[in-house]
């Protein structure tokens, strides 16, 4: 496909204008809070893949009934069963990107971005150990917030939440200062 | 204790779907536009999450006031494990260069270090849960804000709620700031040459 030409359907487009993307957020907010009295969130869910993995692995009484985990029981009850709307939400996440992308052809099959190669070089096992530190670190986080990008930053910055406002704060700092701490200035011009 | 009921699975799949398709048309569920954002030469982050915010806010916010929904998921404002909380994820997120949401559009866009970001993901949930146990009667209270409605006590407090300010004069606030802060962005984009 020619990049140069923006095909006609949308929906075939590689990129939407951020704002279209961010008011489209904001509407899909409202349907889920109208519809499903529920808001955006993505981090709990892992919570529930978690539990499942223990449960399977064997570990299930650490998970539920009454010698369970009191996060594991707190997270997964009857109200927010394991398989509840937010872990189908994080798998319609994965199809919608996986439709979208596909649509588009704008597939990705990163290993190693440019940016950290330049920086780390180009080892994958290197960038795959960093992206698994980096994902349980980022999680444990969340857990800790109560919340996510999504969960807090979306979801509780739409609802003025004093949490989730001090949270958006806390992670943009620290992202930002470790961001230029594993990059430095020198980064800005590699960002590939 | 397994299963959601068959509607709330099928409008959580639906919405996870139009979310996950919104992220990858956004150009979020790349590697170099979230760390971009954090070094400061992509703001798509900021643009997509601050228009979703001041779009979500007026809505939600709207529906509460016209009845049209009952009450906010808000969540509690213990301020040190949410503030220490954020630092952590900040680093994370930095490492991994994506966020949850973004990092799980990003495994369905194909990326491959994603994978292993959400593997890590499963971890970091595990490690939480260990060591709630020995959090949650001391350091998950700390910092607490709570506003008192005769016996009530509550911790799922809004900006309104602890100022007494109405949330339509946040909400303005916030949309011309965030009119202010996309101007900026344009007007720095444009020196770039980017647009």
């Amino acid at each position: 496909m020619n990049s140069q030409i923006e095909p006609a359907n949308p929906l075939r487009r590689k990129r939407w204008n951020p704002y279209l993307v961010g008011t489209l957020i904001g509407v899909l907010s409202w349907i889920t809070f109208l519809t499903m009295d529920k808001a955006l969130g993505t981090s709990s869910s892992m919570v529930h893949v978690a539990g499942l993995v223990e449960s399977v692995a064997g570990n299930a009484d650490k998970v539920t009934g009454p010698a369970a985990n009191s996060y594991y029981a707190k997270e997964i009850s009857e109200k927010t069963p394991m398989f509840d709307w937010q872990v189908f939400l994080v798998i319609g996440v994965f199809i919608g990107a996986l439709v979208s992308s596909r649509l588009s052809g704008d597939r990705s099959t990163e290993c190693v971005p440019g940016l950290w190669s330049w920086r780390f070089g180009p080892s994958k096992a290197t960038r795959y150990a960093a992206a698994f530190l980096g994902g349980a670190v980022m999680l444990f986080g969340a857990r800790m917030a109560g919340g996510c990008t999504s969960g807090h930053g979306i979801s509780g910055g739409l609802q003025l939440a004093l949490s989730s406002w001090t949270f958006f704060m806390a992670m943009f700092a620290s992202g930002v200062a470790v961001a230029f701490g594993l990059f430095g200035k020198g980064g800005r011009h590699h960002v590939v | 204790m397994w299963f959601d009921s068959p509607g709330m699975i099928i409008g959580g799949l639906v919405a996870g779907v139009v979310f996950g398709f919104l992220l990858q048309k956004g150009q979020v569920a790349k590697y170099r536009v979230i760390i971009g954002q954090f070094l400061f030469t992509d703001y798509t982050v900021l643009k997509i999450m601050l228009t979703a915010i001041v779009v979500g806010a007026i809505g939600v916010w709207g529906m509460l006031q016209f009845g049209m929904i009952q009450h906010l998921h808000v969540k509690p404002a213990v301020l040190v494990a949410t503030g220490i909380g954020g630092l952590i994820f900040g680093v994370g997120m930095a490492v991994l260069g994506y966020c949850p949401g973004t990092g799980v559009a990003a495994m369905g866009e194909g990326s491959h270090h994603a994978r292993w970001g959400f593997a890590g993901m499963i971890v970091g949930a595990a490690a939480f849960a260990a060591v709630y146990p020995s959090l949650e009667k001391g350091f998950m209270k700390l910092g607490e804000v709570a506003v008192t409605t005769g016996d009530k006590v509550n911790n799922k407090v809004t900006l309104p709620d602890v100022t007494g300010v109405s949330q339509w004069v946040y909400i303005a606030v916030l949309a011309a700031i965030s009119l202010g802060v996309f101007a900026l962005i344009g007007k720095w984009e444009r020196k770039q040459g980017l647009q």
